[in-house]
């Protein structure tokens, strides 16, 4: 299995090799098309996915939309899944990935990239009206979290020892314990919240403490430098000018804080 | 080859523990409060009134016939939007409670009806009133009868709180998942809790067969 992966992929890289050796020529090709093929999640809100309008929609789906804007070029979104979205890149059939891409030395051997553009993270959430300034308050109070995840790990270890965890048996059994009041507090993960502050926003749920944050890059193709420094450049400015802590805000109900270049 | 280390689980054995009493305390809530409940639905449906034996063949027909797991998100999930809110604990009781009720009364029934008309008669004749000869002559044989069928019903409701941890009831089967998700010794984990529920079984088995002739039906 390993070896003939191995295989194929020795095999693709002498395919792509002649397409290789005119590297950092993504930038000019785009500009040329005056079009950009952006590849984007639609099965994981609030980051991507399919609205009642059935066209994609969230915050991979904004970002991917500024950038375009920004380039001066027609954006052309490419619906790919967690496991295909770096085959994308390599096989050049998109320019970039937005699609909730944490960064870590396995994949920077294959794709490389930009600076963060969005959080990803496990978090305390609650009531607006609930007091919860940190880990301490949550003594007395009933948490919600879905056991086993990084989550309850996490939490297990940050919480005081009189907070009443309840443990789910899924992220959806913890998600309707919120909602439904069985629980005051609720600590998951930045997607499964937005979604589900999304759709009841009778709860008042807002961010409370953070548990653990691991944020999102794009992924350019490897040695794509040029295209590579551009987006940081929109990165940078967007960041500057608060784009990006309103995105967040709007898909994740909290500021995108301090995101690594 | 899977090799075993029960050592990791037995190590957190008061969790364990902790998590028998619970399912056990459960268990004897639900069991006495079921029996009950099934007896007077048993009443209802056989000399009760008409509209009264209606409601309540409704009331088993329904239970009877929808999963205990969703009876108990119900509780537990769709009470709330009612105002009504139960701690995972007392949504089990009364989930329990629920659906044990609609399975005696069944069982109780058949015991009832089983009873040979003449007896009822009998005691009338001796100008007893009709609650009388329900509780005096009807019921304590009509139980005697069934008394191993509504054994094996309360069993199968022991073994049914397992769902429970579904909703953070902290019983026995919540604290095994608990257990494995933390070590990841599921195998493990899972083999004892199978243990410890069958000596849950076997000794309320043993327990019910005991109390019932003493203290249900005498004698």
């Amino acid at each position: 299995m390993q070896r003939r992966q191995l295989v194929a992929l020795g095999l693709a890289a002498l395919a792509l090799a002649p397409l290789a050796a005119p590297a950092q020529t993504a930038l000019d090709e785009v500009m040329a098309k005056k079009a950009i093929t952006i590849a984007i999640p639609t099965d994981f809100p609030p980051y991507g996915f399919v609205g009642t309008d059935l066209k994609p929609q969230g915050l991979d789906v904004d970002v991917a939309n500024l950038i375009g804007s920004k380039l001066g070029v027609k954006v052309e979104l490419l619906p790919v899944t967690s496991a295909n979205r770096i085959p994308y890149l390599q096989t050049r059939k998109a320019q970039l990935v937005i699609s909730t891409l944490g960064k870590n030395p396995e994949r920077e051997k294959v794709i490389d990239f930009t600076a963060a553009y969005s959080p990803f993270f496990q978090a305390v959430f609650a009531a607006r009206s609930l007091p919860v300034k940190s880990f301490a308050d949550l003594a007395d109070k009933s948490v919600g979290v879905t056991r086993g995840a990084i989550e309850d790990m996490e939490l297990t270890r940050l919480a005081p020892p009189k907070a009443d965890i309840k443990r789910f048996e899924d992220n959806n059994a913890t998600v309707s314990a919120f909602v439904s009041g069985q629980v005051q507090v609720i600590a998951t993960g930045a997607s499964v919240a937005g979604n589900m502050m999304q759709r009841n926003p009778q709860l008042g749920a807002e961010f409370k403490l953070l548990i653990k944050d691991s944020p999102n890059f794009i992924g350019v193709a490897k040695g794509e430098d040029k295209l590579r420094a551009k987006v940081n450049e929109i990165i940078a400015a967007a960041k500057a000018a608060g784009e990006l802590d309103a995105l967040a805000r709007k898909w994740l109900g909290r500021p995108a804080g301090d995101l690594p270049n | 080859m899977v090799t075993l280390d029960f050592g990791a689980v037995l190590a957190e054995w008061p969790l364990l523990l902790r998590g028998m009493g619970t399912t056990a305390a459960l268990t004897a809530i639900s069991a006495a409060l079921g029996l009950g409940l099934g007896v007077a639905c048993a009443w209802a449906r056989t000399w009760g009134p008409r509209p009264l034996a209606l409601a309540v063949a409704g009331y088993v027909e329904l239970i009877r016939n929808t999963p205990f797991i969703v009876q108990l998100f119900f509780l537990f999930f769709g009470l709330p939007s009612l105002g009504v809110r139960l701690s995972p604990e007392a949504a089990s009781v009364l989930a329990m409670v629920i659906n044990l009720g609609a399975y005696a009364a069944e069982i109780v029934r058949a015991g009832i009806e089983s009873t040979p008309r003449g007896q009822v008669e009998a005691g009338l004749s001796l100008a007893l009133t009709r609650a009388q000869v329900f509780t005096r002559i009807v019921l304590p044989p009509s139980l005697s009868r069934v008394w191993p069928a509504m054994t094996s019903q309360i069993v199968i409701v022991m073994l049914g709180s397992a769902v429970c941890g579904q909703i953070a009831a902290q019983e026995l089967s919540y604290f095994a998942n608990l257990i494995q998700s933390r070590n990841f010794r599921a195998f493990e984990s899972y083999i004892l809790a199978t243990l410890l529920y069958l000596t849950l079984a076997v000794s309320l088995r043993q327990l019910l067969r005991w109390a019932g002739p003493r203290f249900i039906f005498g004698r």
